[in-house]
Protein backbone atom coordinates (compact mmCIF):
# COMPACT_ATOMS: atom_id res chain seq x y z
CA UNK A 1 0.00 0.00 0.00
CA UNK A 2 2.82 2.38 0.86
CA UNK A 3 4.60 1.66 -2.41
CA UNK A 4 1.40 2.36 -4.37
CA UNK A 5 0.96 5.69 -2.54
CA UNK A 6 4.62 6.57 -3.18
CA UNK A 7 4.18 5.90 -6.89
CA UNK A 8 1.04 8.04 -6.99
CA UNK A 9 3.06 10.85 -5.39
CA UNK A 10 5.97 10.45 -7.81
CA UNK A 11 3.78 10.38 -10.91
CA UNK A 12 1.51 13.27 -9.83
CA UNK A 13 4.31 15.55 -8.61
CA UNK A 14 6.37 14.90 -11.75
CA UNK A 15 3.35 15.75 -13.91
CA UNK A 16 2.80 18.88 -11.80
CA UNK A 17 6.40 20.04 -12.32
CA UNK A 18 5.95 19.40 -16.05
CA UNK A 19 2.89 21.68 -16.11
CA UNK A 20 4.82 24.38 -14.25
CA UNK A 21 7.47 24.01 -16.97
CA UNK A 22 4.75 24.43 -19.62
CA UNK A 23 3.40 27.53 -17.84
CA UNK A 24 6.83 29.15 -17.62
CA UNK A 25 7.60 28.31 -21.25
CA UNK A 26 4.27 29.83 -22.30
CA UNK A 27 4.85 32.96 -20.21
CA UNK A 28 8.25 33.49 -21.83
CA UNK A 29 7.57 32.38 -25.40
CA UNK A 30 4.00 33.35 -26.34
CA UNK A 31 3.66 36.47 -28.51
CA UNK A 32 1.15 38.72 -26.68
CA UNK A 33 -0.29 39.34 -23.23
CA UNK A 34 -3.60 37.50 -23.63
CA UNK A 35 -2.02 34.29 -24.94
CA UNK A 36 0.53 34.45 -22.12
CA UNK A 37 -2.30 34.85 -19.62
CA UNK A 38 -4.03 31.82 -21.12
CA UNK A 39 -0.88 29.67 -20.89
CA UNK A 40 -0.06 30.80 -17.37
CA UNK A 41 -3.41 30.48 -15.63
CA UNK A 42 -4.35 27.07 -17.01
CA UNK A 43 -1.01 25.31 -16.81
CA UNK A 44 -0.05 26.63 -13.37
CA UNK A 45 -3.33 25.82 -11.67
CA UNK A 46 -3.25 22.30 -13.11
CA UNK A 47 0.38 21.95 -11.99
CA UNK A 48 -0.48 23.01 -8.46
CA UNK A 49 -3.47 20.66 -8.47
CA UNK A 50 -1.28 17.72 -9.45
CA UNK A 51 1.32 18.62 -6.80
CA UNK A 52 -1.45 18.81 -4.18
CA UNK A 53 -2.84 15.46 -5.37
CA UNK A 54 0.61 13.91 -5.06
CA UNK A 55 1.01 15.27 -1.53
CA UNK A 56 -2.46 14.09 -0.50
CA UNK A 57 -1.15 10.55 -1.04
CA UNK A 58 1.55 11.31 1.58
CA UNK A 59 -0.72 13.06 4.08
CA UNK A 60 -1.02 11.52 7.54
CA UNK A 61 -4.36 12.96 8.64
CA UNK A 62 -7.70 13.88 7.13
CA UNK A 63 -7.23 17.50 8.21
CA UNK A 64 -4.12 17.85 6.03
CA UNK A 65 -5.94 16.31 3.06
CA UNK A 66 -8.79 18.78 3.54
CA UNK A 67 -6.39 21.71 3.85
CA UNK A 68 -4.55 20.74 0.65
CA UNK A 69 -7.88 20.56 -1.18
CA UNK A 70 -8.91 23.96 0.21
CA UNK A 71 -5.63 25.49 -0.99
CA UNK A 72 -6.11 24.13 -4.47
CA UNK A 73 -9.76 25.21 -4.75
CA UNK A 74 -8.84 28.68 -3.46
CA UNK A 75 -6.03 29.01 -6.02
CA UNK A 76 -8.24 27.79 -8.88
CA UNK A 77 -11.07 30.19 -7.98
CA UNK A 78 -8.82 33.21 -7.45
CA UNK A 79 -6.66 32.32 -10.46
CA UNK A 80 -9.59 32.13 -12.86
CA UNK A 81 -11.17 35.31 -11.47
CA UNK A 82 -7.87 37.16 -11.63
CA UNK A 83 -7.33 35.95 -15.22
CA UNK A 84 -10.64 37.53 -16.29
CA UNK A 85 -9.88 40.76 -14.43
CA UNK A 86 -6.33 41.02 -15.80
CA UNK A 87 -7.57 40.41 -19.35
CA UNK A 88 -10.10 43.23 -18.85
CA UNK A 89 -7.38 45.56 -17.57
CA UNK A 90 -5.33 44.63 -20.63
CA UNK A 91 -8.21 45.52 -22.99
CA UNK A 92 -8.76 48.84 -21.22
CA UNK A 93 -5.07 49.56 -21.60
CA UNK A 94 -5.28 48.78 -25.34
CA UNK A 95 -8.26 51.11 -25.78
CA UNK A 96 -6.39 54.03 -24.22
CA UNK A 97 -3.64 55.46 -26.42
CA UNK B 1 10.69 10.00 -0.98
CA UNK B 2 11.97 13.09 0.80
CA UNK B 3 14.84 13.51 -1.69
CA UNK B 4 12.40 13.33 -4.58
CA UNK B 5 10.12 15.95 -3.00
CA UNK B 6 13.11 18.23 -2.35
CA UNK B 7 14.20 17.88 -5.99
CA UNK B 8 10.67 18.69 -7.15
CA UNK B 9 10.57 21.77 -4.89
CA UNK B 10 13.89 22.92 -6.33
CA UNK B 11 12.66 22.40 -9.90
CA UNK B 12 9.48 24.41 -9.31
CA UNK B 13 11.47 27.20 -7.65
CA UNK B 14 13.91 27.26 -10.59
CA UNK B 15 11.03 27.44 -13.10
CA UNK B 16 9.44 30.31 -11.17
CA UNK B 17 12.77 32.14 -11.11
CA UNK B 18 13.12 31.71 -14.87
CA UNK B 19 9.57 33.01 -15.29
CA UNK B 20 10.53 36.20 -13.43
CA UNK B 21 12.50 37.21 -16.56
CA UNK B 22 9.10 38.38 -17.81
CA UNK B 23 9.17 41.12 -15.16
CA UNK B 24 12.36 42.49 -16.71
CA UNK B 25 11.19 42.18 -20.30
CA UNK B 26 7.65 43.49 -19.74
CA UNK B 27 6.46 45.00 -22.05
CA UNK B 28 3.35 46.02 -20.12
CA UNK B 29 2.45 45.99 -16.44
CA UNK B 30 -0.05 43.21 -17.17
CA UNK B 31 2.85 40.92 -18.15
CA UNK B 32 4.70 41.81 -14.96
CA UNK B 33 1.61 41.02 -12.91
CA UNK B 34 1.37 37.62 -14.60
CA UNK B 35 4.93 36.82 -13.54
CA UNK B 36 3.95 37.78 -9.99
CA UNK B 37 0.94 35.45 -10.26
CA UNK B 38 3.25 32.66 -11.40
CA UNK B 39 5.40 33.43 -8.36
CA UNK B 40 2.34 33.05 -6.14
CA UNK B 41 1.26 29.69 -7.57
CA UNK B 42 4.80 28.34 -7.80
CA UNK B 43 5.58 29.59 -4.31
CA UNK B 44 2.60 27.71 -2.89
CA UNK B 45 3.73 24.51 -4.65
CA UNK B 46 7.31 24.98 -3.40
CA UNK B 47 6.21 25.51 0.21
CA UNK B 48 3.92 22.47 0.08
CA UNK B 49 6.67 20.27 -1.39
CA UNK B 50 9.27 21.52 1.11
CA UNK B 51 6.86 20.96 3.99
CA UNK B 52 6.16 17.39 2.88
CA UNK B 53 9.87 16.70 2.34
CA UNK B 54 11.00 17.97 5.74
CA UNK B 55 7.92 16.94 7.72
CA UNK B 56 7.11 20.50 8.75
CA UNK B 57 3.36 20.31 9.26
CA UNK B 58 2.92 24.08 9.57
CA UNK B 59 4.00 24.54 5.94
CA UNK B 60 0.46 23.76 4.80
CA UNK B 61 -0.85 26.72 6.84
CA UNK B 62 1.83 28.94 5.31
CA UNK B 63 0.74 27.82 1.83
CA UNK B 64 -2.89 28.60 2.65
CA UNK B 65 -1.94 32.13 3.73
CA UNK B 66 0.17 32.54 0.59
CA UNK B 67 -2.80 31.49 -1.56
CA UNK B 68 -4.94 34.20 0.03
CA UNK B 69 -2.26 36.88 -0.37
CA UNK B 70 -1.64 35.96 -4.02
CA UNK B 71 -5.35 36.43 -4.72
CA UNK B 72 -5.36 39.85 -3.04
CA UNK B 73 -2.27 40.93 -5.01
CA UNK B 74 -3.99 40.32 -8.34
CA UNK B 75 -7.18 42.09 -7.31
CA UNK B 76 -5.25 45.07 -5.95
CA UNK B 77 -3.38 45.32 -9.25
CA UNK B 78 -6.61 45.34 -11.26
CA UNK B 79 -8.19 47.96 -8.98
CA UNK B 80 -5.13 50.18 -9.27
CA UNK B 81 -4.85 49.81 -13.06
CA UNK B 82 -5.43 53.01 -15.06
CA UNK B 83 -8.90 53.45 -16.53
CA UNK B 84 -10.74 51.78 -13.68
CA UNK B 85 -13.67 54.14 -13.23
CA UNK B 86 -16.07 51.70 -11.60
CA UNK B 87 -16.91 52.26 -7.94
Amino acid sequence: MNIVLDWITIVAVTAGVFFFLAGTAGLLRFPDAVTRLHALTKADNLGLGLVALGLIAQAHSAAVVFELLVIWVLVVLSGSTAAQLIARAQRRGDAQP
Amino acid sequence: MSEFLLAAAGSVLLLVAVGLVRILRGPSNVDRMMAAQLFGTGGIATVLLLGAATGAAAAVDVALTLALLAAFASFAFVKAAPGDNEP
